[in-house]
């Protein structure tokens, strides 16, 4: 008796679930299945086997002299890369700093910080461009990683796992072993919060290589485009005259190689999901 | 913990040290930057042709002048498109939640199931929407394969449609945060403690008793969190229909949100607009984020005796 409603639930829920995935993995697989086709085939509507023109289609992105897709993925490897970098040792070292001394703005520097948490970064982007214009860093990339020295939503993540996992003893004993400050930082402290910096690195990688709206604003050479700006440039082309094996190869390029490390790394990110909380 | 005075005064000096590149980053792309804006928004400064019109003073006639065009229209558009995402992710999420928690569904494959649904979260915004303007396009391959399929005579275009387009960014949205969003419920719900659940079905209650009168109460906070933090998503709500519509928030600009509308001001080099536009969204965004600081002190004190061992069980929960 007590069984029954159970496993009627059981299906439901199996039902609703395969649903869900289908949806999430519906179209991504009808992208990689694209780019494999030609622009006929494509035109005649879905397919679930791929075709074979993945590489003439590979060839005809890589050979658009409009759409400088080497020098993209360099560009989007290089920011997101100095972000990732930036935003997780600077956040660590930050976090540390409120964390294991006491100094009188402790309290205020802490409470800053968790104010100012999810504050978009768009509501100073008019400030930001002039600024960066007068220095003459416009049309530049250190605009695009240098702001993530100061990122929030990082710095609360290490803060709460230095509290679960860095005893301050540790700290007290490489003091008593004559260890300077910075060095127990680097030596003692980072290995300490490999996890938590893992995790961080591969968020703050993520959102910059998907970031559009800074980006689109600062580089206007081509030569210094990142992925985002080529596809948008793509959407404001003349869309009809394009060969679509062509966009969704170009689609395909900004996107798998962030899935790809998805799936290798799935396990620790979605477990990073649910200690964070916090995510921009 | 309390270190001895002496100690204090010599160490206090590297906490100052550590934080100060956050605060000079900070203060360098953020701090003086947003006072920049508040401070133009006040003044008539613009490109015209070549000519740089201004800065002059010109009071709140910035804001007066947003009030009259449409800023009120654009505000409805990305209510209107933050909701369409916003109400199936949070109905679907509690869903999901309740079933990977509930001991009695043994649901086999929940990491498959979570790996899959967050995926989505981390793929290119401006890729998905150039994805899906090119498969809902209007001889795009939904279009041809319902029309193969004989569901309808001619092709439906989505993207000359208000609400096809709408219906499009919110699905977008959707896809791209129920999968975060059913996480962070079920971490705050593996958080419960499993007395109340035991001592519930000990009481007979039935799963739909359980989760309306024990899980929902005891992850308010988590649900608070995820309401505002998600209106803050809404507000800067820009990739997604600036790809998807080209920047022109087709049709007749329904699908034109906040973020796109300063984008626009941003690239004509209207300043004095732009600068108008931003302090509105601050503001927005300031009641907000105090909203989320007030709901993560109410969080963290009632968590303050489990602290110490706040990470690892759900780790292991969720590796599970």
């Amino acid at each position: 008796m007590d069984k029954k409603p159970s496993h009627a639930r059981t299906v439901i829920a199996y039902i609703v679930l395969i649903i869900l995935t289908f949806l999430c993995l519906f179209f991504f697989y009808i992208l990689i299945v694209n780019a494999t086709r030609s622009h006929p085939q494509i035109q005649k509507g879905f397919s679930f086997i791929p075709g074979h023109s993945f590489m003439k289609n590979l060839r005809s992105v890589l050979n658009d002299a409009n759409i400088p897709v080497i020098s993209g993925i360099k560009n989007s490897l290089i920011v997101s890369s100095l972000s990732a970098i930036l935003a997780t040792y600077f956040s660590a070292l930050t976090a540390y700093g409120l964390y294991a001394y006491d100094f009188k703005l402790k309290k205020p520097a802490f409470v800053f910080i968790m104010l100012i948490l999810v504050m978009p970064t768009q509501v100073s982007a008019m400030g930001f461009i002039n600024l960066i214009t007068k220095m003459g860093m416009l049309n530049t990339l250190y605009p695009l990683f240098l702001p993530s020295i100061a990122a929030p939503a990082v710095f609360y993540f290490m803060y709460s796992y230095m509290q679960s996992s860095l005893p301050l003893e540790l700290v007290e004993a490489a003091r008593i072993d004559g260890s300077s400050e910075f060095h127990t930082f680097n030596r003692v402290v980072i290995p300490i919060m490999k996890p938590a910096l893992a995790v961080q690195a591969i968020f703050a990688f993520v959102s910059s290589w998907n970031n559009y709206f800074i980006p689109a604003l600062v580089i206007s050479d081509n030569s210094k485009k990142t992925l985002p700006i080529l596809i948008a440039a793509l959407r404001s082309a003349d869309f009809l005259k394009f060969d679509m094996g062509k966009v969704y190869m170009l689609i395909t390029i900004a996107i798998v190689p962030i899935i790809i490390v998805y799936i290798a790394l799935s396990k620790y990110i979605v477990a990073g999901v649910a200690l964070g909380g916090v995510k921009e | 913990m309390k270190k001895v005075k002496g100690n204090e005064v010599s160490y206090a000096k590297y906490g100052y040290l550590f934080i100060a590149p956050f605060f000079i980053a900070f203060l360098i792309f953020q701090f003086i930057p947003l006072i920049q804006t508040i401070y133009y928004s006040f003044f008539e400064y613009y490109r015209s042709g070549l000519k740089i019109i201004g800065p002059n003073p010109v009071g709140f006639d910035n804001y007066a002048a947003l009030f009259e065009a449409d800023f009120g229209k654009y505000a409805g558009n990305t209510i209107i498109m933050w909701v369409i995402g916003f109400v199936p992710q949070i109905l679907i999420s509690l869903l999901l939640a309740a079933w990977f928690t509930d001991i009695r569904l043994r649901i086999k494959g929940k990491q498959f199931f979570k790996v899959v649904i967050y995926m989505p979260n981390l793929i290119m915004a401006s890729a998905f929407a150039m994805l899906f303007f090119a498969l809902f396009s209007d001889n795009g391959p939904v279009n041809s394969t319902l029309i193969s399929m004989g569901i309808i005579a001619k092709p439906f275009r989505f993207l000359s449609s208000v609400w096809g387009t709408r219906g499009l960014v919110g699905l977008m949205n959707f896809l791209m945060w129920f999968g975060n969003t059913t996480i962070l419920l079920m971490a705050a719900v593996m958080g419960i403690n499993p007395s109340l659940f035991e001592a519930a079905e000990l009481d007979g209650c039935s799963p739909r008793q359980t989760f309306f009168r024990v899980t929902l109460p005891m992850i308010r906070p988590i649900l608070i969190y995820v309401l505002i933090t998600s209106m803050i998503g809404g507000l800067q709500m820009f990739d997604v229909p600036q790809i998807l519509t080209n920047g022109k928030g087709t049709p007749d600009r329904t699908s034109m949100t906040l973020i796109m509308y300063l984008n626009n001001h941003l690239f004509s080099k209207n300043y004095g607009m732009a600068g108008a536009v931003s302090v509105i969204l601050f503001v927005i965004a300031a009641v907000l984020c105090l909203a989320v600081y007030f709901t993560l002190n109410a969080d963290d004190d009632s968590k303050r005796i489990r602290k110490r061992d706040r990470f690892k069980p759900r780790k292991e929960a969720i590796n599970g």
